[in-house]
């Protein structure tokens, strides 16, 4: 549906399923693509014998690309202008997590409108797994654009 | 991550889209991402984290003939370390010794990256600082700064990354 970029008021959030029931082969497909290879993401004898921990766990950054699918999809292609966080708590094979994305503050500028969002990533248990913070720029000739998923 | 010189490739792009489970047309197919509002195939935005590829030294992959700190006939390829802090050596993000994680990332997105330029990378370090964990140990925090430019030199991409190395053991810590 067409959105008017006003419309993104603050307080308007937007929430998407970015993974069900994580699987250790996609870590490893995460590991594949993006070059860390690191044993605690990829070897369940590494990470549960030496390591001590109960299991493999997700690449903090699966996490981060996972939630900026979420952004992406709301906002549109091409218009982030930021995209930042913190990695709250390790995410483990089997987790499902929701990502959302919640209007801080909008600005009109000379070219832009510029929309802020808070950003947070939970588990199914509703704890944060990644907190941050967002920038998404819309020129005047996109400010009445296609926004997915609204 | 060290490397200097990043080629963004299409078929990268497509597996690492696949990797975080995003099927965006933008991501892999030539044809739609030319006719979409982007005008041809981009990253996603945190592909540059794959730059990692292209560092020649990178220690979070197996290189032939150097010992790989991961499980093979025995659970760790190096004498495992004593103690219930301790953990084998380059387990973060730039560290050595300790535990290390990632604690933080933050991307300053200048312009979309494109399949078929090659970014030039420069890396500095950032601020780095001490908290008292939550549970007693001491944590380390070390930011790192990375430029992604294009062929004109402008800049494409900053990227700040922060890693944290503990003196025990992470689980103790979370």
């Amino acid at each position: 549906m067409t959105l008017n970029v006003s419309d993104l008021g603050v307080g308007v959030s937007h929430s998407a399923m970015v993974v069900e029931n994580l699987t250790r082969t996609q870590i490893v497909q995460y590991a594949g693509a993006s070059g860390d290879y690191n044993p605690l993401h990829t070897d369940e004898v590494f990470a549960t014998q030496v390591a001590g921990y109960p299991s493999v766990f997700a690449h903090g950054m699966l996490t981060m690309g996972l939630t900026g699918k979420m952004l992406t999809d709301y906002v549109g292609d091409g218009r982030l202008t930021r995209f930042g966080g913190r990695f709250n708590s390790q995410v483990w094979p089997g987790d499902t997590l929701t990502a959302t994305a919640t209007v801080t503050a909008v600005r009109a500028e000379s070219e832009v409108t510029v929309v802020d969002f808070d950003v947070v990533t939970e588990n199914q248990s509703c704890a944060a797994v990644f907190s941050g913070t967002a920038t998404a720029a819309f020129t005047r000739t996109n400010v009445l654009s296609q926004i997915k998923n609204l | 991550m060290t490397a200097s010189r990043f080629p963004i490739e299409a078929g990268h792009i497509m597996m690492f889209a696949r990797a975080i489970g995003d099927f965006n047309p933008v991501y892999h197919d030539a044809d739609r991402a030319r006719e979409s509002a982007v005008g041809g195939i981009i990253a996603p935005p945190t592909f540059v984290q794959a730059s990692a590829q292209y560092d020649p030294d990178y220690p979070l992959r197996p290189q032939p003939g150097v010992p790989w700190f991961g499980s093979g006939s025995t659970p760790s390829g190096r004498a495992p370390s004593t103690g219930a802090g301790a953990s084998p050596p380059g387990t973060g993000p730039g560290h050595s010794g300790g535990t290390g994680l990632h604690a933080e990332q933050h991307y300053e997105f200048h312009r979309p990256v494109r399949a078929g330029e090659v970014l030039t990378l420069t890396q500095r370090p950032g601020k780095s600082w001490e908290k008292q964990g939550r549970r007693g140990g001491l944590l380390h925090f070390r930011e790192t700064i990375i430029e992604y430019r294009g062929e004109d030199g402008e800049l494409a991409v900053t990227a700040r990354g922060v890693g944290v190395r503990t003196e025990q053991t992470v689980k103790d810590l979370r």
